[in-house]
């Protein structure tokens, strides 16, 4: 099946007519951000502060990626376990963001709230860092320095392969997937 | 017999290195037969994408993953060699450069509650073992704490026996699902107390995959248990499939006639790991 070609930032209706399972190809700007990130965001949220980039659109990726070595513009940069987001995660799609990056599964409430805000959450493939370092031809830190691997990053990336694991209508590709090779 | 301190941190550091950035031949073999046995179109397009990971790490010398891990080093010092100086503070050293030089992700805070990065992923978590002889092998094995996050342990009663073993692992395992980046390895350490149980699951990870137990007894249980775990369908990276786990290792150490402690330790595909043994120098 031809992959689904993804430009940043996205609509409503990019994210809404997704589905569990599609194979996409994602090019153009997204934020890096983690758990100190997300604390930090959300209580900035809570504060009535301005984030600092505008979330309106854009596509969060949870990955704490390495230091660039000499000549390149990121280190390896796979997926972390987005369950640590759970919490997080509902304020920020409130707050614009159409879809988030990662790996693993996500609570009932992270469910609930892409589907009210038709958002997306799409799967990178976990421990896949040098091959997910080759779409990203930009980086640059945008906030919180202080973090280190955490700090938010601006990533341009281009064609960087993502699956969409749970869609804006609530299906779950691991519960899919998993329910069709179960033999017990 | 005498070994310097610099000489252990100089070793260390290297193998912090190549560790992260070449997938073991027997791990890499292993993943290439799961890409053909995977009855999964998805599961085989993830194992193919994992394979030219750790080919693009090895070749442009890469992290195979950005989770360069928490240093879990084992050394095996022979009690005829002396270490000249601390050995402790010599594995430290040789974690910072590692990490330092070989542009691997500095992942450890300095206390659960006030997460603070100490900055150059120290310290390490040390397991010391004395043996006969004047040498000392050291092992570095990198761990991801994705798939050391999912690991658990039960202090089972002894009737529950090769039936509570088997459910209690593979209970683990499917609680765990597409969090600890599978196809995985999972490491089981049966019987002696509750931390040697841990420590005996964490050793399992290193012993070269497609090596059955010596023990009959934990053989039979690698087979059972690899198989109802490839039963559940988790699959590569959970998007469903027939392998979840390439290899399943039993390790076990007598126990109290009142206690069956099990521990499960998952390490993700990229099980990392690598070592060297050391000479030592005449007095």
């Amino acid at each position: 099946m031809e992959p689904i070609r993804l430009q940043t930032p996205l609509t409503v209706a990019d994210t809404a007519a997704l589905r569990a399972g599609q194979t996409c190809l994602i090019s153009g700007i997204i934020y890096t951000a983690r758990d100190s990130a997300h604390k930090r965001l959300v209580e900035m949220l809570e504060k009535g502060e301005e984030l600092p980039f505008a979330p309106r659109g854009q596509l969060i990726y949870y990955v704490g990626p390495c230091p660039a070595p000499p000549g390149r513009v990121i280190g390896s940069a796979g997926p972390t376990t987005s369950t640590r987001m759970d919490v997080y995660t509902p304020a920020m799609l409130a707050a614009g963001v159409r879809g988030v990056i990662g790996k693993g599964d996500r609570s009932q409430e992270v469910v609930q709230a892409l589907m009210q805000h038709k958002a997306v959450y799409f799967g990178a493939i976990g421990g896949a860092g040098a091959l997910i370092a080759k779409s990203i031809v930009q980086a640059e830190v945008v906030a919180f320095p202080d973090l280190g691997p955490e700090a938010v990053h601006r990533l341009q990336v281009k064609e960087m392969p993502a699956i969409v694991i749970i869609d804006s209508l609530g299906q779950n590709f691991y519960t899919l997937g998993r329910a069709e090779y179960s033999k017990r | 017999m005498r070994i310097k301190a610099e000489k252990i941190s100089a070793a260390v550091a290297q193998l912090c290195i190549e560790a992260n950035r070449v997938l073991p031949e027997d791990v890499y073999t292993a993943l290439a037969k799961a890409a053909e046995t995977e009855e999964s179109p998805v599961g085989r397009q993830m194992l193919s994408s994992i394979l030219e990971n750790a080919r693009i790490a090895r070749t442009e010398q890469m992290p195979i993953c950005q989770d360069t891990g928490m240093a879990v080093v084992f050394v095996e010092l022979g009690q005829e060699l002396r270490v000249e100086g601390d050995l402790y503070e010599a594995i430290n050293a040789g974690v910072a450069k590692g990490y330092t030089e070989g542009y691997l992700r500095k992942s450890v805070v300095r206390h659960p509650l006030d997460r603070v990065n100490t900055g150059d992923n120290t310290p390490a978590v040390v397991h010391l073992r004395l043996v006969p002889g004047n040498k000392m092998k050291i092992t570095v094995a990198p761990k991801g704490f994705g798939s050391e996050n999912m690991g658990g342990i039960a202090m089972l009663k002894p009737a529950q026996g090769r039936k509570g073993v088997v459910d209690f692992v593979t209970s683990v395992v499917e609680a765990a699902g597409a969090n600890p980046c599978p196809p995985i390895i999972v490491g089981v350490g049966l019987g002696g107390t509750m931390e040697y149980a841990t420590f005996l699951a964490k050793r399992a990870l290193l012993r070269e995959v497609g090596t059955p137990a010596a023990n009959p007894l934990d053989r039979e249980l690698e087979l059972e248990i690899s198989g109802e775990i490839n039963k559940l369908g988790i699959g590569p990276q959970g998007f469903g499939g027939t392998v979840t786990a390439f290899a399943v290792h039993v390790e076990s150490y007598p126990t109290h006639i009142a206690g069956l402690p099990v521990a499960v330790n998952i390490n993700c595909h990229a099980a990392r790991h690598k070592d060297i043994v050391l000479e030592g120098e005449e007095e």
